[in-house]
């Protein structure tokens, strides 16, 4: 037996190894398995936030102190049963709404700066992110984030509750220059912004995929085909700044968080 | 010879020797496609000082921010994908892409399955990459970390890589050896798992050519995100350089792999095992609980393949230990390996839950990463270009052996400098973020923890730019290798044995 015939391992091993498609097969077979255990059953399993954007969720159903589930229309806006009927009468607290237009333009602002690189938006359930931050960040708050925004890094700090905690008058200032509101901080000026008019087509045409993405998109009830329409008009000459404060101000405040409520299994 | 060497024994000693044997004992020696690698090797050399230029240069702006130059183009936001993409995808694209076909045609006896279409290789994806240098800086970006590059780009990286993957695979099936070298499996598990990656992570509905938005969100689109994120650095980073370890450790080091049931054992339970180890990223997100412990037992689990293949390549030095005083290039290879050890070891203590805790958000994670990158990836790959620059230019030594041992040096201190800086930032951030004084009330504001930072950012900065030079120097010996190996060599005759 010449020492290429000879096998080291086991029958199957050294068949492998001996054979262009299996090594290729079984490799492709091999490196399948964890990604479809562990992504797949985020599209089926309850409190994940996943929606058909008819109102109706995969079993996420969260409880209250004596263990009666709470409506989900509490936590998801929901125009059909809300008494604020539009993106412009909701209000605070009538749980998690998509952006509005001008935020929505804001939002693009934040991507395309890379903001995401130093500001999370997904707060732990600690006790000192609680007081820092605030209530801890669940599924449902972004589940109308396509492209998701939660960040890996806090070279600043979290913002998924920056949403009212300071004036629109403070945050022009200190995303114009940071260090003359915090003197420590290391963030860049963008004073810049305050040039730059919206991308009013662009956020227009964000719109319109959006309410045909294949995984929760956006209710046609809430991007009305007039909400749409009108978007042109009310966007006409705002400010990058103007619209990158609107998405930070709109942040965080969606949902009512009841004491004594686990909104995480 | 120890059994455990197994069929490598014989296979190992033939590649030793196939610089002589090939030509004695076939009529017509195996002439090698070995322009395209020699393009994709000066390539990586030129990608690594740009890409440890920029990282060098947004360190320094965390740390002077005045250096953001209120130019939009240049802020942190901006330039740090430009940065990430320019190391992974530029230099260690360039250098996978390079030993890939050097080891795909030595180890099979044969040359390039196609040598057009490594060419097309060569300037699609060296055109990826300038369109990356020019959209990323404009703000063109996805906002998906490390997958930043827009859609019409992320079409092209497909195409591209598939093209690489295809001339691999050929050049596997057309092998004049027996068995599949274990460099392959390593190289094939990458392109086929980088595809998996590359194509789910990218499903985006386009809003413009220059703009899109991924089909998933929140809890989904993060999963997928880390699946990505996680395995870019397994299969492509780790994997794909566990490949170039495998071979080039033995031939620098002139000894067969120490054992080959363990490079058998450390393949199927990598490629297996590490794809599930991106949800340990996710630790006490909104992911449901499970997610995350079932990545983290995972990536525990992983210390033990990792630590047999660090050990596998340590031990092939057995009996060869001296060759360290004298062999510049082996110490890149030794060092790397102590890296990979190291990183593999640190990787599954931060997915724990309670110290992910801690490490989460914070510099530790960036330092981790350059443990790997910079200490593992880069060394291992600076091992391997100098060996084959050698090989590839016909020449006996590099230009400079010394400059050789300098580099060596500035990369292993520049690693080091930069990995401590981010431990301690790190854990401090950590430590100072959850403390509390004694009347209950948090004792830091966070503009605190960012002053306390500054000097290991202007630390980390330091060690970066010790690395950048040497990257620099790198190039400046591999450029005059290579054009005095060209005065000396005719004109487009390729020695055989190239």
């Amino acid at each position: 037996m010449s020492d290429h015939d000879k096998i080291y391992s086991t029958k199957f091993q050294d068949k492998i190894e001996r054979s262009t498609v299996l090594m290729f097969v079984v490799t492709a077979i091999a490196v399948a398995i964890g990604g479809i255990v562990e992504i797949v059953p985020l599209f089926y399993l309850p409190n994940t936030a996943v929606t058909g954007g008819d109102g109706t969720y995969n079993g996420t159903a969260h409880k209250d102190k004596d263990g009666n589930v709470i409506s989900m229309d509490k936590i998801v806006w929901n125009p059909a049963t809300s008494a604020h009927k539009t993106l412009d009468e909701w209000q605070a607290g009538d749980g998690v709404r998509t952006w509005t237009l001008l935020e929505l333009a804001g939002r693009n602002v934040y991507i395309r700066e890379g903001c995401y690189l130093c500001h999370s938006q997904m707060i732990r359930p600690f006790r000192d992110e609680k007081d820092r931050y605030g209530h801890y960040s669940i599924a449902e708050e972004s589940m109308y984030d396509h492209t998701y925004q939660w960040g890996s890094k806090r070279t600043g700090p979290d913002l998924a509750r920056v949403g009212g905690k300071y004036s629109d008058e403070w945050h022009i200032r200190h995303l114009s220059y940071p260090r003359q509101v915090v003197p420590e901080s290391v963030m860049p000026n963008y004073f810049w912004l305050a040039n730059g008019k919206v991308n009013v087509e662009e956020t227009v045409q964000t719109m319109k995929v959006l309410t045909i993405m294949p995984f929760n998109p956006i209710p046609k009830t809430i991007y009305t085909d007039a909400y749409i329409d009108g978007a042109a008009a009310q966007l006409e000459g705002k400010t990058e700044m103007e619209a990158l404060v609107a998405y930070l101000q709109g942040m965080g405040n969606h949902i009512k968080f009841e004491e004594g409520v686990n909104y995480r299994d | 010879m120890p059994d455990n060497r197994g069929c490598f024994s014989a296979f190992i000693v033939n590649l030793l020797e196939e610089e002589t044997t090939v030509e004695a004992t076939q009529a017509t020696p195996v002439k090698y496609d070995m322009e395209v690698v020699r393009w994709f090797t000066i390539a990586a050399a030129i990608y690594a000082v740009v890409g440890t230029l920029i990282g060098v240069y947004i360190a320094s702006e965390l740390a002077w921010p005045f250096l953001n130059f209120d130019l939009e183009y240049i802020t942190f936001g901006r330039l740090r994908p430009l940065h990430t993409n320019a190391v992974i995808f530029a230099f260690g694209g360039c250098v996978l892409m390079a030993t890939g076909f050097y080891m795909v045609q030595r180890t099979g006896s044969t040359k390039l399955w196609s040598n057009g279409l490594a060419w097309f290789t060569f300037w699609g994806w060296n055109l990826i990459i300038v369109s990356a240098v020019v959209t990323l800086p404009l703000g063109l970006t996805t906002g998906k970390e490390y997958a930043e590059l827009e859609w019409p780009i992320d079409i092209a990286i497909a195409v591209v890589w598939l093209s690489f993957g295809l001339n691999h695979l050929m050049t596997v099936a057309i092998r004049k050896t027996s068995h599949i070298y274990v460099s392959n499996w390593f190289t094939m598990g990458m392109i086929v798992m980088i595809t998996y990656l590359h194509v789910v992570n990218s499903l985006a509905i386009p809003v413009s050519m220059t703009n899109s938005f991924s089909v998933f969100t929140g809890v989904q689109d993060a999963m997928v995100q880390w699946w990505w994120g996680h395995n870019a650095v397994g299969f492509y980073l780790t994997g794909g350089f566990l490949g170039i370890m495998y071979y080039f450790v033995p031939k620098q080091a002139q000894r067969p792999v120490f054992s080959y049931r363990l490079s058998v054992l450390h393949f199927w339970a990598l490629t297996f095992g590490y794809v599930w180890l991106g949800a340990h990223h996710l630790q006490y997100t909104a992911l449901p609980d499970w997610t995350g412990s079932l990545g983290a037992a995972v990536s525990l689990a992983m210390i033990i393949p990792s630590w047999g293949g660090a050990m596998n390549g340590m031990m092939t030095l057995s009996g060869a230990w001296d060759k360290l005083r004298t062999d510049y290039i082996l110490r890149f290879l030794v060092v790397a390996l102590a890296f990979y050890a190291m990183s593999t070891f640190e990787g599954p203590v931060m997915s724990i839950k309670s110290v992910n805790a801690l490490s989460h958000y914070t510099d530790w994670t960036v330092g981790h990463v350059h443990s790997g990158a910079l200490g593992w990836m880069a060394m291992v790959a600076y091992g391997a270009m100098y060996h084959m620059i050698k090989k590839l230019w016909g020449v006996e030594k590099m230009y400079s052996e010394s400059l050789v041992n300098v580099h060596f040096w500035l990369a292993t201190i520049g690693t080091v400098v930069y990995v401590v800086a981010m431990w301690v930032s790190g854990i401090m951030q950590g430590l100072m973020w959850r403390d509390y004084d004694e009347y209950g009330t948090l004792t830091y504001t966070f503009v605190e923890s960012v002053s306390a930072m500054h000097p290991y950012y202007a630390m980390r900065a330091v060690g970066g730019l010790i690395f950048h030079v040497g990257t620099l120097i790198a190039l400046y010996n591999i450029v005059m290798t290579v054009s005095r190996a060209g005065a000396t060599r005719s004109a487009g005759s390729v020695p055989a044995k190239a």
